[in-house]
């Protein structure tokens, strides 16, 4: 079994044992046990959910720190379009990547470029695409790819096989690289991705072991946020010029992929919770017609993610303003649109197909287990408050069936046994 | 009846929006219980369409699940006005749904042929003024 690696992680010093994170997951991962959250790796999906709403800032997220990064290699940042929308007044891109430069990146390649060529591939693909097989459900959110592949396993095939633009970002770069510094070898370069979640860095440290992976390095954009303002200055024109026009940028807020496909059957949803709405009702056939499905795990889409300055949507309002001056569209294939989509553009599909929430690899064990739930339910309050560990009753019961918790760790149950007894005293 | 898994809903005919939630609830039980992917397709699908159908036409209904390791049976029983003519409500395309139904992209007259498509086996009982139970049942092995 592959184990899949995670980002988000619990500071144990800094957790109180409070609830907020067991009933804010999406996928009833975290449990409080002694005291202390937990988060099931095997059905955690990075959303960052929980370090967006702890109280106490004891979920974190594990990025690569800027000052790590060695300036001896010829470093490449890779600013994701939602940085764009970070920065008051920014009302031209090139000052954003002078900045970057400033800072002491050799080269930077926007991943909105990337996203371009994305888009054109994506044009393609369901233009030739099987009408039966439609919707085809965007991959650019790892939390997306990671939650269809583990609870909507007759989605799976609907997962859009053309790579994401982090990725054709990093290979473009590097290629670029090599092309324009003929003194340097493949070892001398790194990728910075400027991250604004921790969803990506998932992304990164999961690529299949067939697969090249062209990040190196994930930096948060809330860690390079200063510094790089610091290093903004509008007196002085800026050397650096976009390669990306309004479609790249757009790929920062929800719709902004969709939109660019110039097709209007197509549906954008974001917030984790709308996205698993979304995803139940297209399993049940429920949108006939539609082509293509943008789901964004953040409230806004990119510009929603936890690891971003800037609130959603004040981002969005001051990518519109940047938009304004930028040509609809800077990157275009040039080859035979007849072509076959080349291999490097092709994404591959999730593995093999394991549920995350089946209890017993044996059915008949499985059966019985249900059983056991459906009774310890009816023992249980049915209240969900938590203070057992648990997100609600529910998931209370299956704990104790499985083992992991005690029916006596019910403070409300235990509460009425204590009651009762206390009155057959007095009797 | 010996023992099965049962799990009941009430599916809430003056809120047209939960419709189909239900299907989502049992979703998750039959991966919980590590049934097929496609089984648990066939089965959302043709329960969420039998949803759909009584809260258009029934005003609500109630939703029954039983399930054994090998078999998972839905029964779906409704109050509502009954099915004049079966065998015409069965033929795809065949819609009674009123026009308010129709213009949110329901109604096409879809639902009990997918029932029947997505089943294994399927049986209707209606009587006019009565009310209709529908019977699903889907065969795991």
């Amino acid at each position: 079994m592959i184990v899949y690696r995670h980002s988000v992680s619990l500071d144990a010093d800094k957790c109180k044992g409070c609830t907020t994170c067991l009933r804010r997951c999406p996928t009833q991962a975290i449990r409080v046990r002694d005291g202390k959250a937990c988060i099931n790796p095997s059905l955690c999906i990075d959303c960052g959910e929980c370090i967006r709403n702890c109280p106490h800032k004891a979920k974190k997220a594990s990025f690569d720190s800027l000052d790590t990064l060695n300036h001896d290699k010829f470093l490449i940042a890779l600013p994701a379009p939602s940085l764009f929308g970070q920065f008051a007044n920014l009302d031209e891109a090139d000052y954003l990547l002078q900045g970057l430069m400033d800072l002491g990146f050799d080269d930077v390649y926007e991943v909105a470029k990337a996203a371009e060529i994305v888009t054109e591939y994506t044009r393609r693909f369901l233009r030739r695409s099987d009408e039966k097989m439609r919707p085809f459900i965007s991959t650019a959110c790892p939390v997306v790819v990671r939650l269809v592949s583990m609870r909507f396993p007759s989605l799976r095939s609907k997962l859009l096989p053309i790579t994401p633009p982090i990725e054709v970002a990093g290979k473009l770069a590097k290629e670029r690289a090599l092309r324009e510094h003929p003194e340097l070898t493949e070892d001398d370069v790194r990728t910075v991705f400027i991250s604004p979640c921790p969803a990506k860095v998932s992304w990164v440290k999961n690529t299949p072991a067939d697969k090249k992976c062209y990040i190196d390095y994930v930096v948060s954009m809330s860690d390079i946020y200063f510094r790089v303002l610091s290093k903004m200055h509008r007196d002085e024109v800026p050397q650096m010029e976009t390669e990306s026009g309004v479609v790249g940028i757009s790929w920062a807020s929800s719709g902004g992929e969709a939109s660019a496909l110039m097709n209007d059957k197509y549906l954008a949803a974001d917030g984790i919770e709308n996205v698993i709405r979304v995803l139940d009702d297209i399993e049940t056939g429920h949108f006939p017609g539609l082509e293509f499905v943008e789901l964004n795990a953040c409230p806004g889409g990119c510009v929603g993610g936890v690891m971003a300055v800037e609130n959603p949507f004040i981002a969005r309002v001051r990518l519109q303003t940047l938009r304004r001056y930028l040509p609809v569209m800077r990157n275009y294939l040039t080859d035979d649109p007849n072509a076959e989509i080349p291999e490097a553009m092709l994404a591959t599909r999730p593995g093999e197909y394991s549920s995350a929430e089946i209890l017993n690899p044996d059915r008949a064990t499985s059966f019985r287990m249900m059983m056991q739930i459906a009774q310890v339910k009816q023992k249980l309050p049915g209240m969900d408050c938590g203070s057992c560990g648990a997100p609600t009753c529910d998931a209370f019961a299956e704990d104790v069936v499985k083992g992991e918790a005690k029916l006596t760790d019910c403070v409300i149950r235990m509460r009425d046994i204590l009651k009762r007894s206390e009155q057959e005293e007095s009797k | 009846m010996e023992d099965l898994l049962h799990y009941h809903y009430d599916v809430d005919g003056g809120n047209f929006a939960s419709a189909g939630e239900a299907s989502v609830q049992v979703k998750r039980v039959l991966r919980q219980m590590g049934f097929p992917p496609d089984l648990i397709r066939r089965v959302s699908i043709a329960m969420y369409e039998g949803e759909i159908n009584m809260v258009i036409h029934a005003k609500g209904g109630d939703a029954d699940v039983y399930l054994s390791p090998e078999q998972i049976r839905v029964v779906l029983k409704d109050v509502g006005p009954g099915i004049k003519d079966v065998a015409l409500a069965m033929q795809e395309g065949y819609s009674t749904a009123p026009d308010n139904i129709r213009s949110l992209g329901f109604g096409a007259g879809m639902g009990l042929p997918n029932m029947k498509r997505y089943s294994d086996e399927m049986t209707v009982e209606s009587t006019v003024g009565v009310g209709t139970t529908i019977t699903l049942v889907f065969n795991a092995f």
